[in-house]
């Protein structure tokens, strides 16, 4: 009898699955507390989201031997390690715990991003509520193993993030901004559905493993059905990632969005988007590399292309100039992230290492650069490249924190990390015999500077005649994610062993 | 020389690369009490004379505790381990193949810093200027002092941003522009270049350059060692410069400041040739062995085609600007170095590690004459120096006068003088080229460097003709400033360098040559 009971019973490693369950728990805490807490206070929900996103930090410690996984068919066949963890839905290996530091860090910086903008402009509960749902989602993730954990996942990590764009009330921009992001996303995200289920059809399971282990034994007559099935899979992550074609909603859903939503987009949603690609990819569908592989190589030569090429057309006298900068280039960076991921497809697993610490260095530099961009739209609202000039004459450390940000974002000493991190994509790139896409990138890398360098001059430029504006004390959330995220790159360059180790183990 | 241990010799050279960032770091901040000095201004410059001549006093010690005996030998050297992931270790050391350039980089950054010192740059605050000096002169110096083929890229990156900001915000006409064309031509080239270093890194599983030399190209197939040896030629050959990728130089160093042009010209470009000593010849030797004669082809084309220009700028009613045509004579000067590695010869390689140092002093010495000649008449327009009948140079600053013209006989290459041994060796082994390269085609290159020295002499001596010579002034001019104290202090090492290698060149080829013959020998003694 009792062993009948366990056997229908699944034990569950809540110790495995704190991450993110916390941060939904909190996420749904703020929003009752929210009834309760009087208006004037509203900031103790901002401060209380920010603990529990540190505390769900802090839970990634005890896991850091990436052994554990949960929710399995069969938790009678222990013996084998890796027969053990091919069954189950939600692993907590080193790949899911580096992206799982990512997306509850960058949430975290958002967050302190956010603590000023909820003051004022944004309802406090609503907010929190959203951002913590959306990053539980995102924490998720990357320790899905099944393709219904992942959708699912995917759809938390999204749907919370269309009502952020368009929480601006009253802003005719932020609402068009959140539709166009809402469609094309529910459209990839149906598309990904669909292709999941042709592949459900052709191989009769939905765990990764299972998939590759099955893929290679689908009959004939099934073949077309399960290439459609592996392609239109791709199409749902490869939006998040704003890779190119899936890219047109990116400037307008950034600048439309609260900055901090978009620092948040920027990261965490790339950052959503290359996870589930690479764990669709490499996990479950290696047997067809032929398929993708070239897919991605092209896909990521057209999409840092186009990113870089529109990033270089911004004026930088328009309103929203500097929002919208950092999405083209965001775009562009995409590209650099898919690079790893392709040349997977032609040498080994290993590659898309490379991907993981981009995406770390990244992380840090691009919210550091919003972190600034916030800084300066309190005294310019326009946010526009232009009303960065003369910044160092105003606010010296900030000046060069943003100029600091932007070149580790160009690849050029003394951003270090940043230098670094390009070089381990390249590598990558030459290794998986590339060659093409390796050069296609280097010109990318140089047009790209063009633009960051180009802001950067306008940091130190003397300011002519515009009167500067009334010195205002910077708000200590905002300052405190600076100084984060600039430690951080300064440390990631002293030491980059800490991001880039990841380049070249195994994570899975 | 002297004996010095080699703890100390060790920390002596990382000393070198660290300090110069660390001198950086300390400019920015306010200065502490009782270093303040007359004004902000000065502190910060007196700042930079205090760091540069450290920095150059560490250099001269690390050259007398050299074992001058065993040049070949890498000596004080460090190897830490920095990142596993990437096998990217701190691997420093020093031969006789970057001793002399990190000499040449360290005297030249201060007495730039002592230039700055007394005549600061015209442009926005000095504190920057100073920052940027010392984060260029530790990139050079790191370029010169690693061996890894990662860090050198490092190294090699890091000059840009700085000698952008240089060239942008204290720099003359057109300077915006000519920065940017500066910064990006050359990091498409060094992206180009890293793409061949990783190829190498990866196909050969070291970025060892030591390692890799020792190697002597074994466990890399032909192809691979063509394409790699393609890439980073390619990077190389951007910031040296060689004909036809020159084409930003003249621009960046026409609107350069005074300090900038040394740098450039002094330092800058020597990082290009010394990659191709330091990693394409030892590292990849089948692949420069296919594409020397190439190589030698674009130079010799090079240094006809940098004298003509020369010649041109010079003539009257050209509008030709000094700096300018200083510029174009550099690409027919490293023309020559690039010819000497071109021949895959020890005298070849000789020649042009020697013309490499030469042109940094004589180069060196002719952008700060210039950069006096502009201060003090407002441009460096020839036409407007000259006028009609000549500036009559001799006559109005008998001082300035003599020493631009010594400048430019130097640059000529008239024996005694530094500029002679370098080309005269370069043309000599291009007459017999290393085994297996097509000799009539080196012969045709040979003849073509000796009509670009005759060239050479030509446009030199039109532009003495011009300035230093002329008719009597007419009456009521200005009075023209002789050559000051300060300017003489920041000259006369360079002079003084220029004639003790034209008349002793064995001290300089006594440290070269045995560490190219085993270079060239595969690595191995």
């Amino acid at each position: 009898m009792t062993s009948a009971a366990t056997s229908l019973v699944q034990s569950v490693d809540w110790q495995a699955i704190a991450p993110p369950t916390l941060t939904a728990l909190v996420a749904l805490g703020v929003l009752v507390a929210d009834l309760f807490v009087p208006a004037v206070r509203k900031q103790l929900l901002g401060w209380i989201s920010i603990a529990g996103l540190a505390a769900a930090l802090v839970l990634l410690l005890p896991l850091r031997a990436g052994d554990r996984a949960t929710f399995c068919l069969t938790p009678g066949a222990r013996a084998d390690a890796h027969a053990q963890t091919a069954g189950c839905s939600y692993t907590a290996d080193h790949f899911t715990l580096v992206i799982q530091l990512l997306v509850l860090g960058g949430a975290l910086l958002t967050a302190l991003l956010s603590l000023p903008a909820t003051r004022a402009k944004l309802p406090a509960g609503e907010y929190w509520f959203l951002l913590l749902s959306s990053a539980a989602g995102a924490a998720l993730l990357p320790a899905s193993r099944d393709l219904a954990t992942l959708v699912v996942a995917l759809e938390v990590a999204s749907l919370p993030a269309f009502a952020l764009v368009g929480l601006k009330r009253g802003d005719r921009r932020s609402s068009e901004a959140a539709l166009k992001f809402f469609l094309s996303s529910v459209t990839a995200t149906a598309v990904t559905l669909l292709g999941a289920s042709f592949v459900y059809a052709t191989t009769g399971t939905l765990h990764l493993a299972e998939i590759a282990a099955r893929l290679d034994e689908v009959p004939g007559r099934f073949q077309t059905l399960t290439e459609a099935g592996v392609a239109l899979t791709l199409v749902g992550f490869a939006f998040k990632l704003a890779a190119v074609p899936f890219h047109f909603w990116v400037p307008d859903t950034y600048s439309g969005a609260p900055l901090p939503v978009a620092a948040y987009l920027s990261v965490v949603g790339k950052a959503v988007g290359f996870t589930g690609l690479i764990l669709v990819t490499v996990v479950a569908f290696p047997s067809y590399s032929d398929v993708w592989g070239p897919a991605l190589a092209v896909l990521a030569a057209l999409t840092m292309t186009a990113g870089n090429v529109a990033a270089l057309r911004q004026d930088p006298a328009r309103a929203g100039s500097a929002v919208r900068l950092l999405a083209w280039s965001s775009v562009a960076q995409a590209g650099y992230l898919l690079v790893p991921i392709a040349a997977a497809a032609y040498s080994s697993d290993d590659q898309v290492g490379a991907t993981v610490a981009y995406a770390l260095m990244y992380a840090v530099v691009n919210l550091g650069a919003f972190a600034v961009v916030a800084l300066v739209a309190r005294t310019h609202p326009g946010k526009r490249i232009a009303d960065h000039a003369g910044l160092y004459a105003t606010s010296p450390a900030a000046a060069l924190a943003l100029a600091f940000f932007l070149l580790n974002l160009a690849g050029l000493p003394p951003g270090i990390i940043g230098l670094f991190a390009k070089v381990t994509v390249f590598s990558s790139a030459v290794d998986a015999g590339l060659g093409w896409l390796a050069v296609v990138m280097g010109a990318n890398v140089v047009i790209g500077l063009a633009y960051y360098l180009r802001w950067t001059a306008l940091l130190f430029r003397t300011p002519g005649d515009a009167i500067p504006a009334e010195p205002r004390r910077a708000p200590a959330p905002v300052t405190l994610a600076i100084v984060l995220t600039a430690a951080a790159g300064a440390v990631l360059s002293g030491y980059p062993q800490f991001a880039l180790r990841f380049a070249t183990t195994g994570l899975f | 020389m002297i004996d010095i241990s080699e703890t100390v010799m060790q920390f002596l050279l990382a000393f070198l690369v660290v300090a110069p960032l660390l001198g950086a770091a300390a400019a920015l901040p306010p200065a502490p009490p009782g270093l303040r000095g007359k004004s902000p201004e000065q502190a910060v410059l007196r700042h930079g004379v205090t760091v540069t001549g450290v920095i150059l006093l560490a250099a001269i010690a690390l050259a007398l505790g050299f074992d001058h005996d065993r040049p070949s030998r890498m000596q004080a050297t460090t190897d830490i381990a920095w990142i596993k992931a990437l096998d990217v270790r701190i691997h420093l050391g020093v031969d006789g193949i970057s001793l002399p350039l990190l000499v040449l980089t360290a005297l030249l950054a201060f007495l730039c810093a002592l230039y700055s010192f007394f005549k600061p740059p015209a442009g926005p605050s000095p504190k920057a200027f100073v920052a940027l000096l010392l984060l260029l002169e530790a990139g050079t110096l790191a370029t010169f002092a690693v061996l890894d083929l990662v860090l050198f890229f490092l190294a090699f990156e890091t000059v840009l941003v700085p000698m952008y900001f240089l060239i942008a915000r204290w720099g003359g006409e057109g300077r915006r522009a000519a920065a940017g064309k500066f910064i990006l031509y050359t990091l498409l080239g060094s992206v180009v270049m890293l793409l061949g270093l990783l190829l190498i890194g990866i196909k050969a599983g070291t970025f060892d350059m030591v390692e890799l030399a020792a190697a002597d190209g074994r466990g890399l197939t032909t192809s691979v060692q063509v394409t790699a040896v393609l890439a980073i030629g390619l990077g190389l050959a951007v910031k040296t410069p060689m004909w036809p990728l020159h084409s930003w130089l003249p621009d960046a160093h026409t609107a350069a400041p005074t300090v900038g042009s040394v740098l450039l010209a002094g330092v800058l470009l020597k990082m290009g040739t010394y990659g191709f000593v330091r990693i394409a010849l030892p590292v990849a030797p089948d692949g420069m062995h296919t594409l020397a004669p190439y190589l030698a082809a674009f130079a010799a084309a090079g240094i006809v085609y940098g004298s003509l220009a020369c010649l041109a700028l010079a003539r009257p009613g050209a509008k030709g600007d000094l700096k300018r045509l200083i510029a174009y004579s550099s690409v027919g000067h490293m023309g020559f170095v690039l010819l000497g590695i071109a021949t895959l010869t020890p005298t070849g390689v000789n020649g042009a590690l020697f013309a490499n140092i030469a042109h940094g002093l004589i180069t060196g010495l002719l952008f700060f004459l210039v950069g006096a000649l502009k201060d003090r008449y407002g441009t460096a327009d020839l036409d407007t120096l000259a006028g009609a009948t000549g500036a009559a140079l001799y006559g109005r600053a008998p001082r300035l006068g003599a020493l631009l013209a010594f400048a430019a006989v130097a640059s000529l290459g008239l024996p005694g003088l530094a500029g002679f041994w370098g080309e005269m060796l370069a043309l000599f082994a291009a007459f017999d080229p290393a085994e297996g390269l097509n000799r009539a085609a080196y012969l045709v290159f040979m003849a073509l460097g000796g009509l670009g020295t005759l060239l050479t002499a030509a446009y030199l001596l039109i532009v003495v003709r011009r300035v230093c010579m002329g008719g009597p002034r007419p009456a009521g001019e200005p009075e023209l400033a002789d050559v000051q104290p300060y300017e003489l202090a920041a000259w006369t090492p360079l002079v003084a360098l220029t004639v003790l290698a034209g008349l002793w060149p064995a001290a300089l080829l006594g440290l070269t040559d045995p560490a190219v013959q085993q270079l060239l020998a595969g690595g191995t003694q």
